[in-house]
């Protein structure tokens, strides 16, 4: 089913996508691949050795601890993440070609920012056990886009800013407008997967 | 006859290739996806084919990479041996039109000078060049820009010589299997059988460089291909992994003679943006 949502991806947007369904994305959604991944994660190890009793035990009910907002460098609420690196931009174009990146490669690091608040991940390829559960825990969809259509996705990406790790080159984390920006739901937060339904209906041995 | 070539001569085309290879797709690959469009099974199989193709005009007509993973330059050199070259060394001639490539192309630059360390040179460099010296008095050049997202789905299977052509068709279904939706699919495998452990690997990657309708001259080699091209093609993966009757464009196969004792298999897979660019000076 053609579905068309727009950005902060809600716990009510996701409880009414299916495996299966064909969405189009239009807002804001943030880019972070695998040394951005790993960033966070040593700085998230960071801020919560320095937690007080207290806050640990907010942050485990999956309650917003404000030290971990803060040193966040951008909101995970609410907040898709796109698996990619782009190739870089020509003048005039906001950014080169930018297709979807493996997304297992994030497996490590996907259920921690899920708990954070996280609802919408856009990659490609399978994902753990581990995620699909952080999953449904906290009413999160997993897209794809498809892989290797870089200059297509590019043309729904009308603009693009570096939020941090600039040095990090291709692999920085940016902030990207994107108007109808075709992905398609494969895991859905009950966790249905359209990789493992779909691929039993075509085969033959 | 002694020939001479200048190695700038051989920076210039790596440049032009480099630029050409990631955005145009050789007419060989075009026709094989042009051809599943057609025959897909699956309704957002034939959704995604499309989309395929509306990505490779959009990547030719307004210069934007066909896929944002614009690979590490994998380059065979076939070097006649009545070629003398002539101005800098053959190695930095090469990586230096990867350079150039890369950054007047406007293409990712996506290695890491060290696998651990892991700080990316921001020019691409250095290349993966397999250099051989062949008969006659040209250089000829093929350059396979390699993405990662299939690259990682690749397989080498020591298999012992009992287990035969049947062990090589099951290696080569575990390695697709293995590697579904995150290859990329429809995929190109490339297959290597014989030789050594890095004989065999080697194999696999040249086998991706031969055009996907052109096979292989060992009769029984051929008929392999078809075959596990038809096999593949009903393990239902299908376009993007979603589901489908196309998960291969083909399988190419080479093979080498190899020891008593083993059996060496690679499958190198491709995902369907395989990019390959011939050039002979």
């Amino acid at each position: 089913m053609d579905k068309h949502i727009s950005t902060p991806i809600t716990a009510e947007i996701t409880k009414g996508l299916h495996a299966g369904d064909y969405v189009y994305i239009s807002g804001t959604i943030y880019v972070a691949r695998d040394a951005a991944h790993k960033r966070l994660a040593e700085m998230l190890d960071e801020v919560e050795t320095a937690l007080t009793q207290e806050e640990r035990e907010t942050l485990k009910r999956g309650e917003p601890v404000k030290k971990i907002t803060d040193a966040l460098p951008f909101p995970l609420e609410n907040a898709a993440i796109y698996y990619m690196g782009p190739s870089p931009a020509r003048a005039g174009r906001p950014i080169g070609s930018a297709g979807p990146t493996t997304a297992s490669r994030m497996d490590r690091y996907a259920p921690r920012l899920l708990d954070l608040g996280q609802k919408a991940m856009i990659g490609k390829g399978k994902r753990t056990q581990e995620v699909v559960d952080a999953m449904i825990r906290n009413h999160a969809v997993y897209f794809a886009a498809v892989g290797g259509a870089g200059a297509l996705l590019s043309k729904c990406i009308t603009h693009s800013e570096l939020v941090c790790y600039g040095d990090l080159g291709a692999e920085a984390v940016l902030k990207l407008q994107v108007e109808e920006f075709p992905v398609i739901v494969v895991i859905d937060s009950e966790g249905n997967n359209l990789y493992e339904t779909a691929i039993q209906e075509y085969a033959q041995i | 006859m002694i020939r001479t070539v200048s190695t700038e001569e051989i920076t210039k085309h790596i440049r032009e290739m480099c630029i050409e290879a990631n955005h145009y797709l050789s007419p060989d690959m075009d026709q094989a996806l042009k051809h599943a469009q057609d025959t897909e099974q699956s309704v957002l199989g034939k959704k995604i084919l499309n989309q395929l193709q509306e990505n490779l005009a959009i990547a030719g007509q307004e210069m934007i990479p066909i896929c944002q993973d614009t690979g590490m330059a994998v380059i065979f050199a076939e070097i006649g041996q009545e070629v003398h070259l002539e101005g800098g060394f053959l190695e930095d001639a090469i990586n230096e039109g990867v350079r150039q490539g890369y950054a007047d192309g406007f293409l990712r630059k996506s290695v890491v000078s060290d696998p651990i360390l892991r700080e990316n040179t921001k020019d691409n460099t250095p290349a993966v060049i397999h250099y051989s010296i062949v008969k006659g008095d040209k250089v000829k050049l093929t350059l396979a820009p390699k993405g990662f997202g299939s690259e990682n789905m690749s397989r080498v299977f020591m298999l012992k010589p009992a287990d035969g052509i049947e062990g090589v068709k099951e290696a080569i279904l575990t390695a697709v299997k293995d590697a579904g939706p995150n290859a990329c699919p429809p995929m190109v495998i490339g297959v290597g059988i014989g030789g050594t452990f890095e004989k065999c690997a080697l194999l696999a990657k040249y086998a991706l460089t031969r055009p996907v309708d052109e096979p292989s001259s060992i009769p029984y080699v051929k008929e392999l291909e078809q075959e596990m091209l038809q096999k593949v093609n009903r393990l239902g993966i299908g376009p993007g992994g979603l589901g489908g009757t196309t998960t291969a464009l083909a399988v190419n196969i080479n093979t080498y003679p190899t020891h008593i004792a083993g059996l060496p298999v690679a499958v190198n897979i491709c995902c369907h943006v395989n990019r390959h660019v011939v050039r002979t000076i």
